[in-house]
């Protein structure tokens, strides 16, 4: 059997990646699949627990996070595609009229 | 039982009259503002009357009680109203005095673009005027104290576009104000002591107590209520406000700083006797600052020569005699002289007012003189008054200040002698101020009239009349009703010894008498402040040849004063001159009254100034508080500019500070999990 820390590991990498992603890129596409790429971490942290201690709820969340992330997907690859529209760049250093 | 009498009505009458031509006298007639102005202060005249009418059939003293005001665990102030023979005589003075000087000012404001603003006032200051002479409890008693000197202040300031009357209405209200402290205190000290401040129960309370001979409690609480009469009623040392506060019109002179708010002070003093009769170390103090004042003013009045500065040193000492009267426990004799001057100064005021009105707002003496023909009903008026007040036999004033120069023999024979002497020179600045005004040749600029004086706002320079003339009737019949007052007020209470039997006395025994300490053997503490039972008790028979003698020499006294008037400033006016070229320094030292407005700007003023000025403001205000708030403010901002870079609206840069922030906190609670 795989110990608990080596998926606690592999979240954090998983977590961290999505992290310095979103930290460092530019595009905004990319930036997104940070943000998909931290909550998948957490995800595999929360099956992770939920087979090691037999416990359903860990389930539920995972179920929980997917469908708020596809959601979030789908509003959210909206507004990228009418930025890209109406800015015609995917830089989120250009999209900045509401800073001061 | 008593009947009610709605006492509370006479002091809300004027009341509604001040709110009336307060909130609407700027948008009616000159007309409806002298009806209702009238109208109110007549209607509590006719109501005190109608109480008096009554009063013979009411049990003394009289309460009522109206609304509750403070209740504060036991201690209450309620809105409670107290009448006996002493109210009784005050209300009479207050609204009887009050609504002649109302229906004089309709003439001589008519005029004045604020008309409908001084009525509105004159009906205010009535109305405190009634609630402190008819208030049950000091605390009430304090409002309407309060209230006189606010309408004081008010109607001083009248024309406040004047520099000297705005800031001679400032004067009078703070150097009040030192006097109310006193008062104040003393007011503390009785709550503290007697758990009360109703008339009924704090002297119910002083009543069984011992005479202090070596003060205590009830000096202490003296003191301080002479300190607050001190204030109210311009007595040394508080008395520097009064002379300025002739920049007000002259009606508010007569009404005001003449015949009543400023007897206010005597009024508290011999309600309040129970407890100066208590504290002899107290009641000494009165009379000492009391004859001090009356010699002192008197002596400032010689030298003065604007008409109306003249009448206010003088009433500054007839004050003093009332106090001097109170002083030596001869209270009803202090109350007697308040009513008969509350008549002849009123009119002196108000006849001054008529010359000032005649010679087109001209207020110095020196350029007066002749007008006897010239304005006969006012001349006439004045001599009455005149008469009255320096204590020519048979006048009013006579009578009065007999009584009080008699009583304050009995106690000590300097207060008698300053009083003669006093009375000396009463008697000679009033004919000095008669003489100049009404004799010889007229002095003034014969086409000044109508031009305006030397108080170019007052209401009668822009008449644009030519010549001296008599003022309208509206102003003449209060003049002579008040010179009737003047000349005959003095007979209800002749003295025995002149084959009176001193009846005001007697009316107001009830009130003075049967208060006196409990242990007459340790009352009789020297000649000073000697206690009332054996000065205002029966007439002694072995006294009335005396008295007569002493009746004799203080009439001797007004005659001297007026031979010496009449030789200065009728027969040799050129020798005043001569006489005050010798004296030299301390004629200028009399005439410059003394330089004790100078002694007190230098000595209270200029240093309170300079204090606050450097330490207070420039010391305290700018390098403590605001340093404080100032570095406080440039702290937060430089913190803040530092601080608001990390507000880049950089989402990344924030997502990296909470990224930053989660890690610390992972850290942390591992760090804590370790250990």
């Amino acid at each position: 059997m795989v110990p608990l820390s080596y998926y606690l590991l592999l979240s954090g990498f998983l977590f961290g990646c999505g992290v310095v992603g979103f930290l460092i890129k530019r595009n905004i596409i990319t930036i997104f699949m940070s943000i998909e790429l931290m909550l998948n971490g957490v995800n595999l942290s929360f099956v992770a627990f939920a087979a090691r201690w037999h416990a359903l709820a860990g389930q539920i969340f995972v179920f929980f996070v997917m469908v708020v992330a596809a959601a979030e997907a789908a509003v959210g690859l909206a507004i990228i595609i009418s930025v890209y529209r109406t800015r015609e760049t995917l830089n989120v250093d250009q999209v900045n009229l509401l800073k001061l | 039982m008593n009947p009610m009498l709605n006492l509370w009505l006479i002091p809300i009458l004027p009341l509604a009259g001040a709110a009336i031509n307060g909130f609407f006298g700027n948008r009616s007639s000159r007309r409806a503002v002298t009806t209702i102005a009238l109208f109110f202060s007549g209607a509590a005249f006719a109501m005190a009357l109608w109480v008096a009418a009554r009063f013979s059939s009411l049990s003394l003293p009289y309460q009522e009680f109206l609304a509750h005001w403070i209740r504060s665990g036991s201690f209450t102030a309620d809105f409670a109203f107290y009448l006996d023979q002493l109210s009784l005589v005050m209300l009479l003075v207050v609204t009887g005095v009050g609504f002649l000087i109302h229906i004089y000012s309709v003439g001589y404001m008519w005029d004045d673009p604020g008309y409908y603003r001084f009525f509105s006032y004159l009906n205010l200051f009535m109305f405190f005027m009634l609630t402190l002479v008819l208030a049950g409890n000091y605390l009430l008693m304090f409002i309407g104290w309060e209230g006189v000197g606010l309408a004081s202040y008010l109607l001083i300031g009248f024309w406040f576009t004047k520099d000297s009357a705005a800031s001679a209405g400032k004067k009078a209200f703070i150097v009040n104000r030192i006097g109310d402290f006193g008062f104040l205190i003393a007011l503390f000290l009785l709550i503290k002591h007697f758990g009360s401040l109703n008339f009924e129960q704090v002297f119910g309370g002083v009543l069984p107590l011992h005479t202090e001979p070596a003060g205590g409690l009830l000096t202490a609480i003296g003191i301080l209520l002479m300190v607050g009469a001190c204030g109210k009623s311009a007595q040394i040392p508080l008395y520097v406000w009064l002379p300025d506060a002739m920049e007000g019109p002259t009606p508010v002179s007569a009404l005001i700083h003449a015949a009543t708010m400023v007897t206010a002070g005597v009024y508290m003093v011999s309600r309040s006797h129970v407890i100066f009769e208590r504290a002899p170390i107290a009641l000494t103090v009165v009379a000492i600052i009391g004859t001090l004042t009356a010699f002192f003013a008197a002596t400032i009045g010689i030298t003065q020569t604007d008409i109306k500065k003249v009448l206010a040193y003088s009433t500054v000492s007839q004050l003093g005699y009332m106090f001097m009267a109170c002083g030596v426990g001869a209270f009803s004799a202090g109350i007697f002289h308040l009513m008969t001057h509350a008549f002849f100064k009123g009119l002196l005021f108000l006849a001054a007012g008529s010359v000032i009105h005649a010679v087109g707002g001209e207020q110095d003496m020196r350029k007066m003189g002749g007008l006897r023909t010239k304005i006969p009903w006012t001349f006439w008026t004045m001599t009455a008054a005149t008469l009255a007040i320096s204590g020519i036999p048979g006048f009013s004033g006579f009578f009065s200040k007999d009584e009080i120069l008699w009583r304050s023999y009995q106690a000590s024979w300097a207060y008698w002698l300053i009083g003669v002497v006093t009375a000396l020179l009463t008697s000679f600045y009033m004919f000095r101020l008669w003489f100049m005004t009404f004799f010889g040749e007229y002095r003034g600029e014969a086409d000044a009239h109508g031009h305006g004086g030397h108080t170019p706002q007052d209401a009668h320079a822009t008449h644009g009349h030519a010549g001296i003339h008599e003022s309208p009737r509206v102003m003449v019949i209060p003049l002579v009703i008040l010179a009737f007052l003047a000349v005959f007020g003095g007979y209800v209470g002749v003295p025995g010894s002149l084959g009176g039997n001193n009846r005001f006395d007697k009316f107001l025994g009830p009130v003075f008498h049967g208060s006196a300490p409990a242990n007459p053997e340790t009352t009789a503490m020297g000649e000073k402040g000697a206690p009332e039972q054996e000065t205002e008790g029966p007439e002694p028979k072995r006294g009335i040849s005396t008295e007569l003698m002493f009746t004799g020499i203080s009439v001797l006294a007004a005659f001297t004063g007026f031979g010496f008037a009449w030789l200065l400033y009728y027969k040799r006016v050129d020798l005043p001159q001569k006489i005050a070229a010798s004296l030299g320094g301390l004629y200028r030292g009399v005439a410059h009254k003394y330089y004790i407005d100078e002694l007190y700007a230098a000595v209270f003023v200029r240093p309170l100034i300079n204090g606050s000025t450097r330490i207070l403001w420039q010391g305290v205000d700018r390098n403590i508080i605001d340093a404080a708030v100032n570095d406080a403010g440039d702290d937060a901002g430089r913190v803040s500019d530092e601080v608001r870079q990390m507000q880049s609206g950089n989402i990344r840069s924030y997502a990296g500070w909470i990224a930053a922030g989660s890690a610390l906190v992972i850290a942390f609670m591992i760090w804590m999990g370790v250990r």
